[in-house]
């Protein structure tokens, strides 16, 4: 997202933010090293990784269930796979280099192939 | 005319807290400034204030709550010395980044190691260039004083920006002298209810406080800091004449004792300016040519005027009460150095280093000073740039 750059003697005075929520036009997906990729197959949707993702980067539907990962601001840390409490687990890393080039379902038929 | 008191620095710089009844004070106790938050406490429980105290685990968390405290919107105001100043360190930049105008009295005491309790300027030069207003006192009325004028200052929408005042560990913090105290009430006149530009409290408008500025924002941040001190220089000639008007005590950038036609010219701040100004007076009398610089505001370094002060000097010696640590000299004679460069005097220039860890400086040495000054005038030649006062064997 676009952002006006002010100068000097047009900030506002102490770094003071007036305009909340000014941290979306921030994406941190571009520091991914790994990403979690997600598997609704056997999702609980227990909603623990949404309540633990420091980045709010977990997607949720209008019925207010789980609906997969915001890459644009998923940071690749891991809270959510530690969190998932499912067995066998969700939620799975894999290397950011590993999943270049491949859609979301690719991924995940590779990623939980053997537990389906 | 206020009242006549014969109270100690740390009472005269408590008095000016009670009248200004801070909403929050956040301290640790560190001698010698023990004695402000102490007099403070006893306020608070004798029902004179209203203040807020919190009592902290250190200095740091000390300036911490000050800026929580100041980000929410109060009226805030500590005190400390020496290596508590040193541990608030990290959180001395972030208040004056924030632009939170904190106000802090500092009695000056020497850093360790070797330990030692005693009055020198190690900490308030070591912190110079923390973006803080720096206001030093000769003694307890100007303690006194300052105190009141800097919440004036700080507070300036010009300038939001924290400010200490400094007052000598001991020399000043510890010795009973005679000075005014004001009325209470045109105190709080004088200063005024505070309004903070962006109280965090004001749920109205929420905004975000100490937020991170990444590399295409942080340097205008902080151009745009360095403005706001940089303003304060005009704030603290206008406080001054304020304050001048109401209770008859007028302050400027700095003090000229005797200085209009002075040939031998000392630069000094603090407590020792007190001692000069006696051997100035007594020189006077012998017809020589003395004069004394008394620095009052340190930053911002109102360079400009302080050269122009200078320019009748034939020879200047500056007094720092801080090792040069490796510099060509102390801070004050490189910053006054500096400021004369670009001006036609080519007076020589010495510094001395003087009272390190509460060492005496007594009328003999600022005598000898004005000496050698005289020899230099003389001789044309300056066989010292850098020398000690009441150092035991002579420093090469």
């Amino acid at each position: 997202m676009a952002e006006k750059l002010l100068n000097w003697d047009e900030v506002l005075i102490g770094g003071v933010i007036k305009d909340p929520g000014n941290s979306k036009q921030y994406e941190t997906g571009s520091w991914r090293v790994e990403r979690p990729v997600w598997n609704p197959d056997t999702c609980i949707q227990c909603m623990f990784c949404w309540v633990y993702c420091p980045d709010s980067a977990i997607k949720v539907d209008e019925n207010g269930k789980m609906a997969g990962i915001d890459y644009t601001y998923c940071k690749g840390c891991g809270i959510c796979v530690e969190q998932c409490p499912s067995k066998p687990k969700s939620l799975k890393m894999i290397l950011e280099a590993e999943a270049k080039g491949k859609t979301e379902e690719e991924l995940r038929k590779e990623v939980f192939s053997s537990e389906k | 005319m206020g009242k006549k008191v014969a109270l100690t620095g740390n009472e005269a710089a408590a008095h000016a807290i009670r009248q200004i009844n801070p909403d929050v004070i956040a301290a640790f106790p560190i001698t010698p400034s023990t004695p402000i938050p102490q007099a403070v406490a006893q306020f608070i429980a004798d029902g004179e204030m209203d203040t807020e105290l919190v009592t902290v685990e250190s200095e740091h968390s000390a300036m911490s709550a000050c800026i929580g405290a100041a980000a929410a919107g109060g009226r805030v105001m500590t005190a400390t010395s020496a290596n508590g100043y040193a541990l608030m360190w990290e959180m001395l930049y972030i208040a004056s980044g924030m632009r939170l105008p904190i106000v802090m009295a500092v009695v000056a005491r020497a850093l360790s190691s070797p330990l030692n309790i005693h009055g020198d300027h190690s900490d308030i030069m070591g912190g110079r260039d923390t973006g803080w207003i720096q206001l030093i006192s000769e003694n307890s009325q100007e303690a006194y004083d300052n105190l009141i004028q800097a919440v004036k200052i700080a507070e300036n929408k010009d300038v939001m920006t924290p400010a200490l005042v400094a007052q000598d560990g001991f020399n000043t913090s510890h010795t009973i002298e005679i000075w005014e105290l004001e009325d209470d009430q045109k105190v709080k006149e004088f200063i005024g209810e505070y309004e903070p530009l962006y109280p965090m409290l004001n749920t109205d408008e929420p905004i975000t406080h100490g937020a991170w500025a990444p590399p295409n924002w942080y340097f205008e941040h902080k151009m745009n800091q360095l403005k706001g001190l940089l303003n304060a220089k005009d704030v603290v000639e206008k406080v001054g004449k304020e304050f001048g008007d109401a209770f008859g005590r007028y302050y400027g950038l700095y003090e000229a004792y005797k200085l209009d036609d002075a040939e031998y010219v000392i630069v000094a701040a603090g407590s020792v300016c007190g001692t000069t100004k006696d051997v100035v007076d007594e020189l006077r009398e012998n017809g020589v040519k003395a004069g004394l610089l008394k620095i009052r505001l340190f930053r911002p370094f109102p360079y400009k005027e302080l050269a122009e002060a200078l320019q009748s000097a034939k020879a200047i010696a500056v007094l720092d009460r801080v090792s040069p640590a490796g510099a060509q000299g102390g801070p004050l004679f490189t910053e006054i150095r500096s400021a004369l460069y670009d001006t036609l005097s080519r007076a020589p220039v010495i510094n001395y280093t003087y009272g390190l860890g509460g060492r005496d400086t007594q009328p003999k040495h600022i005598n000898s000073v004005f000496e050698t000054l005289k020899k230099i005038v003389e001789t044309g030649k300056v066989e010292k740039q850098f020398d000690c006062l009441n150092l035991r064997g002579v420093w090469r």
